[in-house]
């Protein structure tokens, strides 16, 4: 019989704030260790937590996206345990009462869409980071206090893929919705994942696995977590999986053993008495929920059914929120979606790119674009030299208008392309008998004959409506 | 109204004295005091006049050695602190710095603010300026022996229990815990956060007043501080307009019958009681006996200890020599650790830590330490209750005066853990509360406790005064004009 793995997932991610949650230093990363450092970050004797109001609204933002209930009131709550990464001893989240509860999200995957089950998502501060080189530890204080949302799903995925895909979709839904820069290069995501083997509905025994750091490792988790699982079982050791916690060795690729359950820690929480109870009012959570974005998936829906792109290509542009803006602001400057998709998945794309800039850094104008665009539907230029002008545009910042009238005016007068027609005509003796006599494909060896001589400037319609002519 | 401060500043005025001479003539009566109390941790050899013309200019006075000064030793009078300098000020300790106040040194106190008697500190004991053999009272012993002795006119403490009105009482003293929220914790080494009061100790009510005057506000580092920017308390007390007030006691309390062997003590600070009641009902302020839940009376010591335990607990895991804190030698920092906190604490801290530890655990929790916070609450709202009809609560502070450092000499009935620790309610529901001088028993001060309800601090202290100069208490170290 086949054994099914259920897997839930805790998503710790930094939250991109001006300053920390509880206090003023600044949140930032920093190459250089220690100098986003105030009082409260190191816990020196008598200090108190101030909360970030704007960690506090995006921390509500994410609630309300997840469809989660969010409580009348804000708690915090102290999570007591030793450990050098923690300066108070103690490190100030929700326990009791999360800012979001009992939430859910539909996250697209594959052919559709599936819906993942929020347990809580609640807001807290993150520890200090620890080094160990050679016989000694640094502790680097810059991410002490810094804002961190964690979200924890109930056990509902049934397999990596989806696990993966919803990561995925998380991630992309905190940048666009402006909660956290979620850029797992800087550690701002870490995982706890859970995952047990049963055969049937009832859940199997579950092992967690602690402070997983990448979406890649979230995968190589579950690959070797069921492995390890289901050779004990088959061994007829299944009695040996041990409510425990885990963490993954990234050069084995295995998970190893931390501590069973048995000797869970007791966090000894209660309730932060230096922070006051705050009431959300529904006034507030309205204002928030004006600021939430179009999120991706909806986004993707009209892009794929509505404006007919690709998956692929929908999926390139939402790979940014700024991308997928800019998008949005060619289709409503009423360009086309295919060939605003076309001309920003191509040249621009390519030249933010190549030049390493963002789009937000981008500072040509849709009117230039759409000038392009309508000398080449108008047929003054081809696509060909419309995407040279567009190149040449953006590395030499020249404009549009200036480039087609002085490099790529085509030229239409009937009189001088008769001209060229001629002489071509004269010097080709051979390829017109043959043409005379049935080869009709070596009328495209005249059309490139006149755009040769022209350096392609050549209206190619009415080159070839007089070729036509003159060839009768 | 006497007034130490003001006095001091009409001299200043006058030019009967300068800043140089008063600061030389304290940090004299400093050294003498310290030889004989044992007050200070830190005593400064040399203070500097201050230019900032604030509303106590080049008035002295003394912190207790749990507020953040930065550059300054500050200790809480542990040993994991005990070469801590910190590298920012307590909002207090600024803003008095800011109105021009100078201070001469950090008070000895119970280590971390964890206990009554000032015998804690690692420095030794703090001994009663009236009598050596006795305790100043704790925790803030060495502030209230300051303030007492005469060094200074007033003097910081902090209140988690009664830790700032306790000892004025054994002093002789005024001792005031405002508001909750009223004053800013910043930077006040945290013991047990939701009991945590900066308090002030003077020789008078208006001095109380003044002081509290300047250092309450609304603080933007500490969220539990409150905007107090409509209330003026020695304005108030200056223009009190002297309507009749209604106090009540507890009846359980003063039912000389609840105690089975009562000291002679016990019987003279009653008898004082009942005099100051008579007295106070000529001056329009009625004293009425109020019946408490006896169950309530007898849990506010335990809840206490539950409550400030746990939440201690926690404040104090900070203290593990990491950053701060003097470091033992160790083979690993789980070790390190261990063997500062260890050798750190004393016997008494690692007792309540351990009790706090224990209330706190998963399994007891419901038990101890809910039950705890549910007791508080009836407490809270029965005081409240009792608030709508008076002006506040009058008890005295302790049986008589102030206990004998010799532990063996003391009585230690049980039948007096309500009447030794019912100041606790007035942390429990951070409500205004002061203790004033009302006599002496045995040679030796006893105090009376004044506690009303949240934000009625001007009626507090209004009544105080009344009282006050109805008493006329004669401080027997200092002689001040009345």
């Amino acid at each position: 019989m086949n054994y099914i793995p259920t897997i839930g997932i805790e998503m710790h991610c930094e939250m991109k704030s001006h300053t920390k949650v509880f206090s003023r230093a600044r949140n930032t990363y920093s190459e250089e260790a220690n100098i986003h450092v105030s009082p409260v970050d190191i816990g020196l004797p008598g200090i108190l937590p101030v909360l970030n109001k704007e960690c506090v609204r995006k921390a509500i933002k994410a609630a309300c996206i997840l469809n989660c209930t969010i409580p009348k009131y804000l708690y915090f709550d102290r999570k007591n345990y030793y450990y050098p990464d923690l300066p108070k001893g103690y490190q100030i989240t929700q326990s009791h009462d999360p800012i979001g509860q009992n939430g859910k999200i539909l996250v697209p995957f594959q052919d559709g869409d599936f819906e993942v089950l929020i347990h809580d998502i609640h807001l807290e501060e993150d520890s200090a980071q620890l080094e160990h080189i050679g016989r000694y530890s640094y502790i680097n204080y810059n991410r002490s206090g810094v804002p961190l949302l964690e979200l924890v799903t109930e056990p509902c995925f049934h397999s990596k893929e989806e696990v993966i895909a919803f990561l995925e979709y998380i991630r992309r839904v905190y940048q666009y919705a402006d909660i956290s820069l979620a850029d797992a290069t800087k550690g701002q995501i870490r995982c706890d994942v859970n995952i047990s083997l049963s055969k049937d509905d009832t859940l199997g025994t579950k092992v967690e696995v602690k402070n997983v750091n990448s979406f890649a490792n979230v995968g190589a988790v579950i690959d070797s977590e069921i492995e390890r699982q289901l050779h004990l079982i088959t061994c007829g050791r299944a009695e040996e999986i041990e409510q425990e916690t885990r963490r993954f060795d990234e050069e084995s690729g295995e998970t190893k053993r931390m501590r069973s359950k048995a000797d869970a820690i007791d966090y000894k929480y209660f309730v932060e008495p230096n922070i006051p109870k705050i009431r959300i009012d529904e006034k507030m959570i309205d204002e928030i929920k004006k600021e939430i974005p179009v999120l991706p998936r909806e986004r993707f829906l009209k892009y794929t059914k509505d404006y007919g792109l690709t998956k692929v290509d929908a999926q390139t542009i939402l790979k940014e929120k700024a991308i997928s803006d800019y998008f949005d602001s060619w289709i409503d400057a009423g360009i086309e979606p295919l060939e605003a998709c076309n001309w920003i998945i191509g040249p621009i794309l390519g030249y933010l790119n190549k030049e390493g800039m963002k789009i937000s850094d981008f500072e040509f104008s849709i009117a230039d674009f759409q000038f392009v665009l309508e000398k080449l539907h108008d047929g003054t230029i081809s696509s060909k030299q419309a995407k040279e002008i567009v190149g040449k545009m953006l590395t030499e910042h020249a404009s549009p208008k200036d480039l087609i009238t002085h490099d790529f005016a085509q030229i239409s007068d009937e009189e001088v392309l008769n001209q060229i027609i001629s002489e071509i005509i004269e010097r080709s003796s051979e390829q017109l008998e043959a043409y005379k006599n049935g080869r009709t494909n070596l009328f495209s060896y005249f059309v490139g004959q006149v755009m040769k001589e022209t350096g392609g400037k050549a209206n190619p319609i009415k080159t070839r409506d007089l070729l036509e002519k003159k060839l009768k | 109204m006497k007034s130490a401060i003001k006095k001091l500043q009409e001299d200043y005025a006058a030019h009967r004295v300068t800043p140089l001479q008063v600061f030389q003539d304290t940090l004299l009566k400093a050294r003498e005091n310290q030889e004989k109390c044992n007050s200070f941790v830190t005593l400064f050899d040399h203070v500097e006049e201050s230019s900032q013309r604030g509303d106590l200019q080049n008035v002295v006075y003394a912190l207790k050695d749990n507020f953040s000064t930065k550059g300054i030793l500050t200790t809480a009078s542990s040993n994991t602190l005990s070469n801590y300098v910190p590298v920012y000020d307590a909002t207090v300790y600024q803003k008095l710095k800011d109105a021009g106040a100078v201070l001469i040194g950090k008070t000895t106190m119970d280590e971390f603010g964890l206990g009554g008697t000032g015998l804690t500190a690692h420095t030794g004991y703090v001994f009663n300026p009236l009598d050596t053999t006795r305790q100043a009272g704790g925790s803030s012993a060495g502030s209230a022996c300051v303030v007492s002795s005469g060094v200074v006119p007033f003097a910081i403490g902090s209140d988690t229990g009664d830790s700032v009105r306790k000892p004025a009482a054994y002093c002789g003293i005024v001792g005031y815990k405002p508001t909750y929220g009223l004053i800013s914790r910043y930077g006040l080494f945290a013991f047990a956060s939701s009991m945590d009061h900066v308090g002030v100790l003077t020789r008078s009510v208006y001095d109380a007043a003044m002081v509290v005057d300047v250092i309450k506000g609304k603080d933007e580092k500490d969220m539990t501080s409150i905007d107090s920017s409509s209330m003026h308390l020695v304005e108030s007390l200056v223009h009190a307009n002297h309507q009749p007030k209604k106090l009540f006691y507890i009846k359980e309390i003063m039912d000389i019958t609840k105690y089975s062997k009562p000291s002679d003590e016990l019987k003279m600070t009653f008898s004082l009681f009942e005099q100051l009641t008579k007295k106070a009902k000529e001056k329009g302020i009625s004293i009425v006996g109020e019946s408490f839940d006896e169950d309530l009376l007898r849990a506010i010591a335990s809840t206490y200890t539950c409550l400030t335990c746990a939440e201690a607990t926690s404040n104090l895991s900070n203290l593990t020599s990491i950053l701060f804190g003097p470091q033992e030698e160790a083979n690993d920092v789980n070790e390190m650790m261990m063997a500062h906190r260890t050798k750190g604490f004393s016997s008494l801290i690692k007792r309540r830590l351990i009790i706090g530890s224990y209330v706190l655990q998963k399994e007891n929790q419901e038990k101890y330490f809910i039950n705890a916070q549910r007791v508080r609450r009836l407490i809270v709202e029965k005081m409240n209750a009792l608030f709508s009809k008076y002006d506040g609560l009058i008890l005295p502070c302790s049986e008589g005066g102030a206990k004998y450092i010799d532990e063996s000499k003391n009585h230690t009935s049980d039948d007096l853990r309500i009447l030794e620790n019912h100041m606790a309610i007035g942390n429990f529901g951070g409500f205004p509360s002061i203790t004033i001088p009302c006599g002496f028993v045995k040679g030796l001060p006893v105090g009376i406790n004044i506690t009303g309800k949240v934000l009625d601090d001007c009626n507090v202290l209004e009544i105080a005064a009344r009282l006050e100069e109805m008493i006329a208490y004669q401080n027997p170290l200092v002689k001040e004009e009345m």
